[in-house]
């Protein structure tokens, strides 16, 4: 069964005023339980609104959004059990700590959840563990940590509230390369071990490629397509057509491709081409 | 939802009174009420009314805008009223029931006083409804100037009048985003009494503080930037003008102030 499914899911943002947009466009989507799938589409396509629906921040103006077989807000006193069931990292969320150490900020979760002490302890230590966040670090005050580490006490307190399904809104913006590798890296671990499953926004193309398995792509408040990353980045022509583009790698065996030296399709991580790369050179020696 | 709330109620528009310089509406508003409390007779406040609808019908503020302002003063009239009807006690007694006594006096100051309020009300909110904030901040540095002489710091209160203005649309932006991200971390700010509404909050007032901390640094230093070194010497992109509508806005105000002075006498 579909962990997260939607049927002619519309959202319409500033109903009744100038500002009125149809953010989200009758959106029919179904999520698998344990899938590792990347959003990708222009700004403004829709992917943050579409996202805010999956834990009942936002309510679809018609059309609904089912999590685990439940369909939300048919009882509001059912909606906060969801947000705890589908976890939401929003775009810098370095910016929602507030507590004085890091220890009890990613409490506030679990203590939401009406954990008891033990419980809750054993879950700050295993998601500090898991985000990379050093023992010592959980006395500190969240304030004093450098940009990087924010980030990583922000992520643990969404994982500290165990949820089957972990979204994410760039989680990796405004990072260095470096801090983008890890937390990138964090997450796809965090995937491995839990075999949750994990929605990641993100504006590059690369990380993306590397990361995921499944991609949804969103165009013009519209779903365009949900599929496995070979078969999204195969149809590079439409990503690029809607402004969107395929991994630079793709993007250089696709040119070679139209030069004639054809070394195949679905490429889209440097490893990959590596690999092929070299069996092929192995082969002419 | 928390989008809704507008501070600096400007109603854009093109009638005669948006295209009045701010400065001059500012003064005749000072007119206005003095025009408003120079009435005191029946005689007197009708003048005053009718110069309130005038201005009303002119600038084409849609009433249920009016009704908004109107609406958090409520209080404020009951409460006149109230002690009006039962704590003027001269005039001939309508009713009389133990300890209250109602007069005549007391019920006609109680109307009196409300339609004066209520004038008040619509005519200085016009104010702000046809004048968009930076010009009512740019005409009240203007009109202060002269205390410079004492050394009263003027532009830098309108500068922070401005910036005060123009971070509100943007902290209310981030209280949202903060909301929903304390929401989907399971905050549950509609449940509960009033001390745990309150310790809901927390989450919430922590980061946005440390945010406006944030905007602040960062706004200092791109002024700082652009070599922002406080109001000497500085000129400006608009130049507040003033025009014939403003002169015939002068004459129309100072009118009906003469007709209520006039009225005064008269009666």
């Amino acid at each position: 069964m579909a962990i997260i499914k939607t049927e002619d899911l519309t959202y319409i943002d500033g109903e009744g005023t100038p500002f009125r947009k149809v953010a989200v466009d009758n959106v029919n989507i179904e999520i698998e339980e344990g899938d590792m799938a990347g959003i990708i589409g222009h700004t403004g396509s829709g992917k943050s609104t579409l996202i805010q629906h999956f834990n009942g921040l936002l309510k679809p103006t018609c059309g609904s959004v089912y999590i685990d077989g439940e369909r939300l807000w048919d009882d509001k006193a059912k909606l906060r059990p969801v947000r705890f069931k589908v976890g939401l990292v929003f775009q810098y969320p370095e910016y929602q700590l507030f507590e004085e150490t890091v220890y009890k900020d990613i409490a506030y979760g679990p203590k939401n959840m009406g954990l008891d002490e033990k419980e809750t302890d054993r879950r700050i230590k295993e998601t500090a563990r898991m985000v990379g966040l050093a023992p010592e670090v959980l006395d500190k005050s969240p304030f004093e940590l450098s940009g990087g580490q924010k980030r990583r006490v922000a992520i643990a307190g969404v994982m500290a509230m165990e949820p089957k399904v972990l979204i994410l809104d760039e989680p990796a913006s405004g990072l260095d390369p470096k801090g983008r590798e890890q937390i990138l890296g964090l997450i796809k671990e965090y995937h491995e071990q839990t075999r949750n499953t994990v929605l990641l926004v993100s504006h590059s193309m690369e990380d993306i490629a590397r990361n995921v398995d499944k991609i949804l792509v969103m165009n013009a408040s519209k779903l365009f397509c949900y599929d496995e990353t070979a078969k999204v980045f195969h149809r590079s022509q439409e990503l690029t057509d809607m402004g969107l583009s395929v991994p630079q790698v793709t993007r250089v065996f696709n040119r070679l491709k139209a030069m004639g030296v054809d070394l195949g399709e679905d490429i889209y991580t440097v490893k990959y081409a590596k690999n092929l790369l070299l069996k092929r050179l192995g082969g002419m020696q | 939802m928390i989008k809704d709330i507008t501070i600096g109620q400007y109603f854009p528009g093109s009638s005669v009174i948006h295209r009045m310089d701010a400065r001059v509406k500012i003064i005749l508003t000072a007119v206005f009420i003095v025009m408003l409390f120079a009435a005191d007779n029946i005689q007197g406040l009708a003048v005053g009314i009718a110069f309130t609808l005038i201005i009303f019908l002119v600038s084409k503020i849609p009433l249920r805008m009016m009704g908004k302002s109107l609406k958090p003063i409520i209080p404020l009239i009951l409460i006149t009223a109230i002690l009006n009807i039962f704590f003027i006690r001269t005039g001939d007694v309508i009713l009389h029931w133990k300890f209250i006594k109602i007069t005549n006096e007391g019920v006609d100051t109680a109307v009196f006083m409300i339609v004066r309020i209520l004038c008040l009300i619509c005519g200085t909110s016009l104010l702000t409804y046809t004048t968009s904030p930076i010009d009512l901040t740019d005409a009240i540095e203007r009109l202060l100037s002269p205390l410079k002489k004492i050394k009263l710091p003027v532009h830098e209160l309108a500068m922070m009048m401005t910036i005060a203005l123009r971070f509100i649309p943007t902290l209310i932006e981030e209280t949202d985003k903060i909301m929903s991200a304390q929401k989907a971390r399971g905050a549950d700010m509609e449940t509960g009494n009033l001390i745990q509404k309150a310790k809901a909050l927390i989450p919430i007032l922590i980061p946005l503080f440390v945010a406006s901390f944030r905007h602040a640094e960062e706004l200092a230093l791109a002024m700082e930037c652009r070599c922002y070194h406080g109001g000497e010497g500085r000129t400006r992109m608009k130049q507040l003008k003033m025009s014939m509508i403003d002169l015939w806005g002068a004459l129309f105000s100072t009118l009906f102030l003469a007709g209520v002075i006039t009225v005064n006498i008269l009666t």
